[in-house]
This record gives structure tokens, C-alpha cells and sequence, in this order.
């Protein structure tokens, strides 16, 4: 092997282990024996080998690729295309883009990509301090998406061909605008990782994959990704939460059933009998802080336990902003989804009596009056907000009634622990009386669901 | 310690598509490797993509024999690795009345009692083998320990015979639709595979491939509706087994061209859930153009 890759495989590793894919020793390992039966001649293969050894559960491939085409650059430096023959305005630029979205040209739309980055894209000095480029920039002067119209009509060539899939084009070439909006940003992190170096640009600009996201600051097409991510995850769980149930009931002898068996074989009890308990269908009730910034998690989390419907005999849904209301009939799987969910609740149940802002005091007690005959012995309570009480009363005594009733009270907090009871959270108080977790995460949430819900 | 059935990668490429199978480069990278190097090869992804496909091409242009197991809930290892054949024994022992306990005993573990079961039979065998462990996401976790040792080093011990090593690694798949985490102890000895859905120019040789006196117009529109369906937000999307079915319903249709009234009769073949028909037609604006007309 040459001189140089076994570091540079080290270094790409340990980026690797920063946007949280588990690589330890022996995948690396497994990675350079690859890359030895490979060579190193042909990129797309380098990054499939590697690949095979490093990575291991799907989602995990995004986060790979970035990577990788930050620690094995196509190329170095500024593009060979822009180089020679370069376009001298943004409108031949754009020309150019258009022919090339209209043919599907990959290549054409990688070599324009490094030209775009190149031309428009770079901000300061380039080599000096506080200067780079930025994919940002480069996207709002090019302006791709604004070549659609042109593009259609450039495929269309005149007029509509008449056939079933002429209805397609649009979204198709939308997709490729993404696509090539997916190659500038590649391209502008590969050179602002020549300004800044590879380790900075990785830890910042890699998108962690989604299950790893933040709830609070996700972006709206990673709350799109993690919708995506519910109907697997909520099979997962399922299948957990039956295994788990399965080993609580196995083992225990039935002994009258022993016995009376026995007697066929002279009173040795030569084939035990064992206790089936019927399943029990926990019931759950969810109490979700819909004011505006926690919002997606507690939709999220709704519509996950309510994926899980089939485990569980009843569950009841009631959220609350400075009022509590019961939601349960808006949420149902497949109709909804949680961007016009929200939307539809704040709208149609009383949530919000004054000013928007999250009353937890007044909520909870709300609930302990109208609701509490929905919590009883077998129910699971989860609660699910920041504690944010905006200066109120945190009204801890309804919080210790619900607990008094509820087989389980557990509070989820989609803030990190280190910022609980900052500022107007009331997070420790609350997590006085009842079990509080951290749940910033589709990971945790994963986690924490299969742990807390009763089987 | 490979299996050495391939030289390169466009020698896996080439002598996959030659049993009909058409590997992406991912694809036909990573069975190299597990062939060069030895390794299990794990296959993650939604159903009907050939993950199993896949481990039967391989094992007809490598000329091998596939020993398949088929993983389920309950799956234990005596129909996974060897079972002692007690019926057989008990016959022994009747037969043998005048032998000391000694002779019998040593007699009665032997080769010629022992039920061999896939991976046991993969293992031991001269002749060159894939082993196939199908959806081991369904079998419980104990079995997955039990794999460890199978695949970390290619043996299997039996406590009554010792441990049997092979003497030729067979090229193993496992193939897995992820409705449970493996461990990582597992998956850390394979090689990691994901087969997503294949992009628009793969997946038209396929359908061309797989459906034989399909017009290559009608295959692209075909392919083209089915990447339009994979960008919505359906319960299940169309996989490419689904794009294979509907080509050759649209062939027994007689249908040359897609129109409205086509998909919309035939659209039940791609989607399986009521809810994604309706978004779908919605999708495809079929309602929309059927009011107009």
C-alpha cells in the first residue's frame, strides 16, 4: 500500500466515529484489507469497499458519503473545468446547467457543480483567515430551481408528447435540481476543507443521520426524514416489546396443572406444565406540550405510540399549550402527518385560551379535573414537554394526584439534561416527583420506548 | 482465506448478469470482497430487492451447492446446526445386546448418528457452498450467538465429536429486513450490504432482462412512474420485484403505451395497501385528467 492511505484511513475513521458510526479497530482493519484487494485506481469501488467494511445498518450511508467525499476528494483544488473554457457570465453558467439537467448528465452536473462552487460560491480571501466558500451562497446566486420551467420545456422540445409520463417530467427534473443541489454542497465542503482543514469542516458540516437529530433545532426536510423513519421504527418496537413480553411469562411451572398431569404417569411429574398468562394490554395515556417550539417532538412521539396502537387496548392522547383538551380522534396513523397535525389540533381542540404560551400549572390541573378518571391502576402515563412553565406555578400536587392513580408516570424531555431548570424550566422540580429522561433524539426516543412501556 | 470464486469486480458484474441477475456496482464490490476476503456478508433492505436473489446467482456462476437456512421465531439449534438421531441410537443399542456399555457408547456418537442441518452441512463440506442464512432478523437473539461461532471461524463444535472446522469457508449471506437490531457482535464479523432500490437505468435492464418482449418504451415509462410512486410518502413503497410484476401484467394487458386507464386498473399489482392507491391516483393526477377527458 502506499505511503500515506493507512493515515488517512485512520483519520477518515475517526471522523467517522465523530458523526457516530461505530467503527473500532477491526473494521478498520477490514477496510484496508479491502482497499488492498481493490487498489486504489478506481474511486467508486475505494468508496463501495470501504464502505462494506464500515459501515453497518443503512441509515448510516448519507453520513458515510460526506465523509468520504471530504477524506477522498475527487479531486484537489480548483476543478480542471474551470481551468479552461470557463463560462464568463452566471447566464452561460445557467445555460449551460440547463442543457445538463435536460440530458440527465451526471458528469456534466459534477464538472458545473465544482464550477458553480468555484465561481459564485467563494466568500473573503480564499486562502486568508475568514474566507471559504460557501454552498449557501453559491445555490442563492445560481438560483437552480429557477431553470425548471426552461428545463421542461428543453425536454419537452416544442410541445407535450401526449404520453402518460409527460405529467412526470416536472418532478423529475425537481429531483435532479436536488441532486445537483447535493453535489454543490459536496463540492463546497470539499473545498472549504482545503481552506479550513478536513477535521473542522467534518465535525461542522457532515448532517448527522437522522435518528441522531435533535428534535428542537431539526430542519424541516429532517422532520420529513424522521416521518419516514416512524413506520420501521414503530415495527421494531412492536417486535421488541412482544419478545419482551413473551420472556416475562416463560419458565413459570403451573403447578395444579403439574400435578393433575402427573398422575397419568404415577404421580412423577415427568411433563411440567407451564403458566400462560394472557397477554395484558396496557393502557397509555399521553399528556404533550404542543406550544410552538416543542411541538414536532411531542407529534412525533404521538404518532409513534399510536403506530404502537395494536400493542397497547387504549390509548388516550390529550394535549394541552395553556389549556388541556383530548386529541385522541385526530390522531390516527396514515391519515395524519405530523406537519398538519399539529396544524389541526392547535385548530380544532381548545388548546390555547390566552396568549400561546405554555401553562403547565393551569394545564395539569385542567386534566386532574376533567380527565383523571382516564388514568387507573394498569394505565402508563407519559408526559411529554420541557417544563417550561414561563415563570407559572409548576403545580406539582396534580403531577403527585396523576402519580398516586397511574401504574407508571414518566415525564420525556426533549432538552438536553444540562439545561434543565434553567431559566423558567421547571424540569428538576418535576423530576422530583416523577421519573424524567432526556428524549432529544429519534435514537433515544427508540430506547426509552421500549424500556418504559409496560408489557 | 477466500472462496476464490470471482477475479475482479467486472467479473462478478459480468458472470452475475450472465445468471441473470444485474448487481450495481455496490453490489457486485462488496460479493468480491466477501470473496476475497472470506467474510459473511450481511444483506439489509426492503423486501423484494433480490437480497436472496442475490445469494442464488452467486451460487449458480460459482457452480456451488446452496445450503439454505430459512430463520423464524423459534428456530433452535437443532434445526440450525445438528441433532443426534435418538431413534437410530435407541435401534443401536436394542441391536447390540451383548456389548459392553463402553463399545456402545462410543459407537452410538457417531458420524453415522449425527442429523446434520445447514450450517453444520455447510461447514463440513469438500465441495464448494453458499450458505444462505435467509431473514435472520427473524430468529431470537440465542441463535445469533450460535452464528458467531459459525461465522467468526468457520466451525462448529459438538461436544460428543469435537470441533469440526472447515475445510473449504463457504460464501455466506445473511440476509435481514432489519425488524430487529442485530447484535453488534454479529455484524461486526460480515461484510455490510445495503441494496436500496436501483437507479432508473439499472432497473430498466432489469425489467427488460426479467420480462423478455417488453417494447423498451413501455419499459421506460414503467420504470419511470415507479421512481415517481418511490418519491411519495406511501406506506410501502413499490420495490422492484412490484416493477417486474407490473411489466408483465401490462404485457398480458396487451397494453404498448401507459395511459390513465391502465394504470389505473393495473395499479393494485404495485401497491398493496388501499390508502397508497388513493395517494398515488392523487399523486399520478389520474382523477384529475379523468375528469377533463
Amino acid at each position: 500500500m502506499t505511503g500515506g492511505v493507512p493515515e488517512r484511513l485512520a483519520e477518515f475513521v475517526r471522523a467517522l466515529r465523530a458523526q457516530g458510526i461505530p467503527a473500532g479497530p477491526s473494521e478498520t482493519v477490514d477496510a484496508a484489507a479491502a482497499l488492498e484487494v481493490l487498489g486504489l485506481d478506481d474511486r467508486s469501488l475505494v468508496r463501495e469497499g470501504l464502505a462494506a467494511a464500515l459501515v453497518r445498518r443503512g441509515g448510516q450511508r448519507a453520513v458515510f458519503d460526506a465523509a468520504f467525499d471530504l477524506y477522498f476528494p475527487a479531486g484537489i483544488g480548483t476543478p480542471e473545468r474551470a481551468r479552461e473554457d470557463r463560462p464568463t457570465t452566471l447566464e452561460e453558467l445557467r445555460e449551460e446547467l440547463a442543457a445538463a439537467l435536460a440530458e440527465g448528465d451526471q458528469q456534466a452536473l459534477g464538472q458545473l457543480a465544482g464550477l458553480a462552487v468555484e465561481l459564485l460560491g467563494q466568500y473573503g480571501s480564499a486562502s486568508g483567515p475568514g474566507g471559504g466558500f460557501s454552498a449557501h451562497q453559491t445555490l442563492e446566486r445560481l438560483q437552480p430551481q429557477t431553470l425548471i420551467a426552461r428545463v421542461l420545456a428543453a425536454v419537452r422540445g416544442g410541445g407535450a408528447r401526449g404520453e402518460f409520463t409527460d405529467r412526470l417530467d416536472r418532478d423529475e427534473i425537481r429531483r435532479r435540481v436536488e441532486g445537483f443541489r447535493g453535489q454543490v454542497r459536496t463540492e463546497a465542503r470539499r473545498r472549504a476543507a482545503e481552506v479550513r482543514g478536513r477535521e473542522r469542516v467534518a465535525k461542522h458540516a457532515i448532517a448527522p443521520s437522522p435518528d441522531r437529530v435533535d428534535f428542537l433545532i431539526a430542519s424541516r426536510t429532517q422532520l420529513a426524514e424522521l416521518r419516514r423513519t416512524i413506520q420501521p421504527l414503530s415495527r421494531k418496537l412492536a417486535t421488541r416489546l412482544a419478545a419482551r413480553r413473551k420472556r416475562t411469562t416463560r419458565g413459570q411451572i403451573d403447578l395444579r396443572r403439574t400435578l393433575r398431569r402427573s398422575l397419568s404417569t404415577g404421580g412423577v411429574p415427568l411433563r411440567p406444565a407451564y403458566r400462560h398468562r394472557r397477554p395484558g394490554r396496557p393502557e397509555i395515556v399521553l399528556l404533550c406540550d404542543l406550544s410552538g417550539s416543542v411541538a414536532g417532538f411531542a407529534n412525533f412521539t404521538m404518532l409513534l405510540v399510536q403506530a404502537l396502537r395494536d400493542q397497547f387496548s387504549k390509548i388516550r392522547v390529550f394535549a394541552f399549550v395553556d389549556s388541556t383538551d383530548e386529541v385522541t380522534h385526530l390522531v390516527t396513523t396514515g391519515a395524519a402527518d405530523p406537519e398538519h397535525l399539529g396544524a389541526r389540533m392547535l385548530a380544532e381542540a381548545a388548546l390555547v385560551r390566552w396568549d400561546g404560551h405554555s401553562d403547565y400549572g393551569g394545564s395539569l390541573r385542567q386534566f386532574t379535573a376533567n380527565w383523571l378518571d382516564a388514568v387507573g391502576p394498569r394505565t402508563s402515563v407519559l408526559i411529554l414537554g420541557d417544563a417550561r412553565t414561563n415563570g407559572g406555578d409548576p403545580n406539582l400536587d396534580a403531577v403527585r394526584e396523576i402519580k398516586a392513580r397511574a401504574r407508571h408516570v414518566y415525564w420525556l424531555n426533549p432538552e438536553r439534561r444540562s439545561l434543565w431548570s434553567t431559566g423558567d424550566s421547571a424540569a428538576l422540580e418535576y423530576a422530583g416527583v416523577v421519573e424524567m429522561h432526556e428524549c432529544r433524539t429519534v435514537h433515544q426516543l427508540g430506547t426509552l420506548v421500549t424500556r418504559l412501556l409496560p408489557v | 482465506m477466500g472462496t476464490g470464486f470471482f477475479t475482479s469486480v467486472d467479473d462478478v458484474s459480468a458472470k452475475l448478469a450472465g445468471a441473470g441477475y444485474l448487481a450495481s456496482t455496490a453490489v457486485a464490490t462488496t460479493v468480491f470482497l466477501a470473496d476475497r476476503l472470506g467474510k459473511p456478508l450481511l444483506v439489509e433492505g426492503p423486501a423484494g430487492v433480490g437480497k436472496t436473489e442475490l445469494a442464488k446467482a452467486v451460487a449458480q456462476v460459482s457452480g456451488s451447492r446452496l445450503v439454505r437456512l430459512q430463520c423464524y421465531e423459534g428456530i433452535d439449534e437443532a434445526r440450525a446446526l445438528y441433532e443426534w438421531n435418538h431413534a437410530k441410537q435407541l435401534l443401536r443399542i436394542t441391536a447390540g445386546r451383548d456389548e459392553t456399555w463402553e463399545q456402545a457408547r462410543t459407537d452410538i456418537f457417531g458420524e453415522e448418528f449425527l442429523l446434520r442441518r445447514p450450517l453444520l452441512t455447510a461447514i463440513s463440506s469438500d465441495e464448494p457452498t453458499v450458505l444462505l442464512i435467509d431473514e435472520t432478523d427473524k430468529a431470537d437473539m440465542e441463535v445469533e450467538g450460535l452464528l458467531l461461532e459459525v461465522l467468526g471461524d468457520f466451525q462448529v463444535t459438538v461436544p460428543e465429536l469435537g470441533t469440526i472446522t472447515a475445510t473449504r469457508a463457504p460464501f455466506a449471506v445473511l440476509t435481514s429486513n432489519a425488524t430487529r437490531e442485530l447484535s453488534e457482535a454479529l455484524r461486526r464479523r460480515c461484510l455490510f450490504l445495503h441494496i436500496g432500490f436501483p437507479d432508473e437505468e439499472l432497473e430498466r435492464d432489469i425489467v427488460r432482462l426479467k420480462v423478455p418482449g417488453i417494447d423498451a418504451a413501455l419499459a421506460d415509462s414503467v420504470v419511470r412512474v415507479i421512481a415517481a410512486l418511490r418519491a411519495m410518502d406511501l406506506r410501502k413503497l413499490p420495490s422492484v420485484a412490484e416493477t417486474v410484476d407490473w411489466a408483465r401484467t401490462l404485457l398480458a394487458l396487451g397494453a404498448s403505451t401507459l395511459d390513465d386507464q391502465v394504470v389505473r386498473e393495473s395499479l393494485g399489482v404495485v401497491l398493496k395497501h388501499q390508502d397508497d392507491i388513493a395517494k398515488a391516483g392523487a399523486g399520478l393526477k389520474l382523477e384529475q385528467v379523468l375528469d377533463a377527458s
